[in-house]
């Protein structure tokens, strides 16, 4: 009982970094009907964006210590931060532990220009192209966007802790009356999850509850139509793509902590999205979420020692068995719209 | 009207004669000229580099050729000369190898196989490579080196830590500075009984890849003669980021010890993971749950951050070494490049000038020459005491270090200490160990090529 506990305690915050990605996957196809293989470049552009803002509040001038030399015997320069300048030590070093969470400020503006740009400068003229094409100039571009990131930050992976506050982890069984330390979960998993769930919401509601958001479902459902009312549906649907990209680069953000960045992360997560999305439902809101959360839960099942042992190698294909079992019996998802990848 | 004096006979002579003398060079000098692959002809002669310059292994590998640069400079007779001062061996005099000067190419493993075995031949066949060196990864080294024996090449193997290497996948024609898997586990397993107790539950995720698997066995094999019981062994895959739901059931298994057979990418994720979930927090079996990491590496440790803190490991080198062979070099890699040197650039460094010394005591570049002067050559100065390659399995054997994430690091390279050195004696095997592939796993010939 633990067990299936703690598997799907897992599985929802893995379920969420899925769902926030396929979330902006689908978004994307469901507007613009592109297949964007860039997506996953987007998240880990996000997490770079959690570096970089963590590396501009470390900002320093170096103080040479006399008392102390570096490994050539020399005296050894101490990097001090700016902010211990401008705050002191204490409040400086509180606003850096605090990096992640405050370069969420950071990140959403980024993203959005981000997202902008790649739409305006490089995918709007792939509309009217075959999925194919779509599919090549996106992988293209994700490469190249992993590539620069590898040249500026390197390629080994980057700490970015969470704040002090969430280190550690919960004893969840105990609180349900289990034995202590049976069932335990990192707070910062808690979080994350928590932030999918808000996130996930904010969305949803911008899309059901705003005016923006009903001309962009109209325009999804009848994009046609839509235009002939004289709305300038394009426009909404750039500023989704900026949308998309800003919810990418959220979860990446908040992934850091739970995952030293490096620049290969995009592509770690890519294909499991695509499956996510294609499992819920090309084009789906609903569909990516369910989907994300369901694949993630599957996936931590499936890693189980008690499984591996009746079924090895079991954990490294329970999404792609999933896929092709939809793909086989139900092609347009589980809450995908009927006729979609069913032609 | 012009007449011919051409006659049959008088063409067959003439060709009889002409083509004995085209002939005549080649015959006379085709043995000196192939008489092994990549013979140095003229006054430079040509090394190959094989590193990751691509990939999750790229910041290693940019270090190894940073290194490797160092010693073409120190071999070609510039810079301080770095380990060639404290090098016991006096054969090497500043002026190349043989009077040669060394030239080299690099190549682009990505640490994959395929990708290393294609630039380790191109640098062979097109560049004219007469030594291939270098890898981040066994399977690399375990490929290259099976081309290099096919190739009629030396291979200097570069940071490859699965027994293989020199155990099952052994070579006549490479060779191994590194540690290995075993050495790791025999060095370990008594500081860890000496800092934890024999009675310790150890519960070990491993890389799912020969490495994780040699690791694994080494690292058990050590701990449960020290008394330790092993709980469980999961394999986890390679390309696994988030390793929650391995470790999560951890404490449920009763463990209070976890080995992380992991590297790279995949010790970094694990290791984070696992200090998250608040293991080393816990208190199992009445006692703190620890974590060990058996092979240790500076890059990795730096991606890592804290959570390295306190946690035991091996590795090969360290560059807060004392001795003045590792002063030297430090020196001389950090006044070049900023920074000292990591455990990677340092085994490729000394692979670089190990070759050169054997070609020179050799009095040739012929690969089997080369290996003969290598095998069983005893040595010191070059950073981890009196060192034997070990002529049954190309094997380095040396004093390996013990070592501590440390718990208040004053820089970014400064996140290890050492905690103990442990004596050749204590990680010496026989060369027919089961470990390394038992009696069946054999050197071969040595290969010339040409």
């Amino acid at each position: 009982m633990e067990a299936i506990i703690l598997q799907i305690l897992n599985g929802l915050d893995k379920g969420s970094a899925y769902a926030l990605i396929a979330l902006g996957l689908t978004l994307i196809f469901g507007t613009l009907g592109v297949v964007n293989f860039a997506h996953g470049a987007l998240f880990m552009i996000g997490a770079f964006c959690a570096v970089t803002f963590s590396r501009i509040l470390t900002l320093s001038h170096t103080v040479v210590d006399e008392t102390q030399t570096d490994f050539l015997g020399n005296p050894l320069k101490v990097d001090v931060p700016y902010l211990h300048d401008l705050f002191g030590q204490a409040t400086g070093d509180a606003i850096i532990d605090w990096a992640v969470p405050l370069s969420i400020l950071f990140t959403v503006p980024v993203m959005m220009f981000v997202g902008y740009a790649m739409e305006r400068g490089l995918i709007k003229h792939f509309y009217n192209r075959p999925h194919a094409d779509q599919i090549l100039v996106t992988f293209g571009l994700a490469i190249v966007l992993q590539e620069v990131i590898k040249y500026f930050y390197g390629a080994n992976p980057i700490p970015t802790p969470a704040p002090q506050a969430f280190a550690g982890s919960l004893d969840f069984g105990a609180m349900l009356g289990f034995d202590p330390n049976l069932i335990i979960y990192p707070y910062w998993r808690i979080i994350y999850f928590i932030f999918s769930a808000i996130i996930i919401g904010a969305v949803f509601a911008f899309l059901q509850y705003t005016t923006f958001g009903m001309v962009v479902r109209a325009g999804m459902a009848d994009r046609e139509t839509v235009g002939l009312l004289g709305i300038n549906i394009d426009k909404r649907f750039t500023i989704m793509f900026g949308l998309a990209a800003a919810v990418a680069g959220l979860a990446g953000v908040m992934y850091t902590p739970i995952n030293s960045p490096n620049y290969h992360m995009g592509m770690d997560f890519l294909v499991l999205s695509f499956v996510v999305v294609v499992v819920g439902g090309m084009g789906s809101l609903p569909g990516a979420v369910l989907a994300g959360f369901l694949l993630g839960i599957l996936e931590s099942f499936a890693s189980m020692r008690e499984v591996l042992e009746i079924l090895p190698g079991l954990n490294q294909i329970i999404i792609y068995l999933v896929a092709i079992i939809i793909l086989l019996t139900r092609p347009r998802g589980l809450m995908g719209r009927k006729g979609v990848m069913e032609d | 009207m012009s007449k011919s004096n051409f006659t049959r006979r008088g063409l067959l002579k003439t060709s009889a004669v002409a083509g004995a003398g085209l002939a005549l060079p080649t015959i006379f000098t085709a043995q000196s000229a192939h008489a092994f692959t990549n013979e140095p002809t003229g006054g430079t002669v040509t090394l190959g580099f094989n590193v990751p310059q691509t990939g999750p292994y790229a910041d290693e590998g940019a270090d190894e050729l940073r290194a490797y640069q160092l010693a073409v400079e120190h071999l070609n007779g510039g810079g301080d000369g770095g380990m060639l001062n404290t090098f016991s061996s006096k054969a090497l005099d500043g002026t190349g190898i043989l009077g040669k000067k060394v030239e080299y190419v690099t190549g682009d493993t990505q640490t994959k196989s395929d990708a290393a075995r294609a630039s380790a031949k191109s640098m062979i066949e097109k560049d004219g490579a007469i030594m291939i060196t270098g890898g981040s990864s066994s399977g690399v080294a375990v490929a290259v080196q099976a081309l290099c024996q096919e190739a009629g090449v030396i291979f200097m193997a570069g940071l490859t830590h699965s027994n293989d290497t020199t155990g099952k996948d052994k070579k006549a024609n490479g060779f191994r500075h590194f540690f290995n898997s075993y050495m790791s586990g025999a060095a370990l397993a008594p500081v860890l009984a000496n800092a934890y107790g024999n009675d310790r539950k150890a519960y070990h995720l491993t890389a799912d890849y020969n490495w994780g698997y040699t690791t694994e066995e080494a690292v058990r094999a050590s701990t449960e003669a020290m008394g330790w019981e092993t709980v469980a062994a999961v394999k986890t895959p390679l390309t696994q980021t988030d390793f929650s739901s391995y470790i999560a059931p951890v404490l449920q298994s009763g463990a209070d010890t976890l080995v992380l057979n992991h590297y790279g990418g995949n010790m970094v994720n694990s290791l984070t993971n696992a200090v998250q979930f608040g293991l080393r927090d816990k208190q199992v079996n009445g006692k703190d749950f620890q974590i060990v990491v058996p092979l240790y590496s500076r890059l990795m440790a730096k991606g890592a951050g804290a959570n390295v803190k306190g946690i035991f490991g091996s590795t090969n080198w360290h560059w807060s070494l004392q001795d003045e062979g590792s002063k030297a070099f430090v020196k001389s890699f950090g006044t070049k490049y900023g920074f000292p040197p990591s455990q990677a650039a340092h085994t490729t460094y000394v692979q670089t000038l190990l070759y050169a010394d054997a070609v020179q005591r050799a009095g040739s570049f012929a690969p089997c020459a080369v290996a003969e002067a290598l095998e069983d050559y005893e040595f010191d100065g070059l950073g981890n005491g009196k060192t034997l390659y070990r002529g049954a399995d190309h094997q380095c054997f040396k004093d390996v270090l013990v070592v501590k994430g440390k718990e208040n690091p004053t820089s970014e390279f400064d996140l290890l200490e050492i905690v103990e050195v442990t004596p050749v004696e204590q990680v010496t095997y026989a060369p027919d160990h089961p470990q390394m592939g038992g009696p069946e796993a054999t050197l071969g010939a040595c290969n010339n090529g040409a």
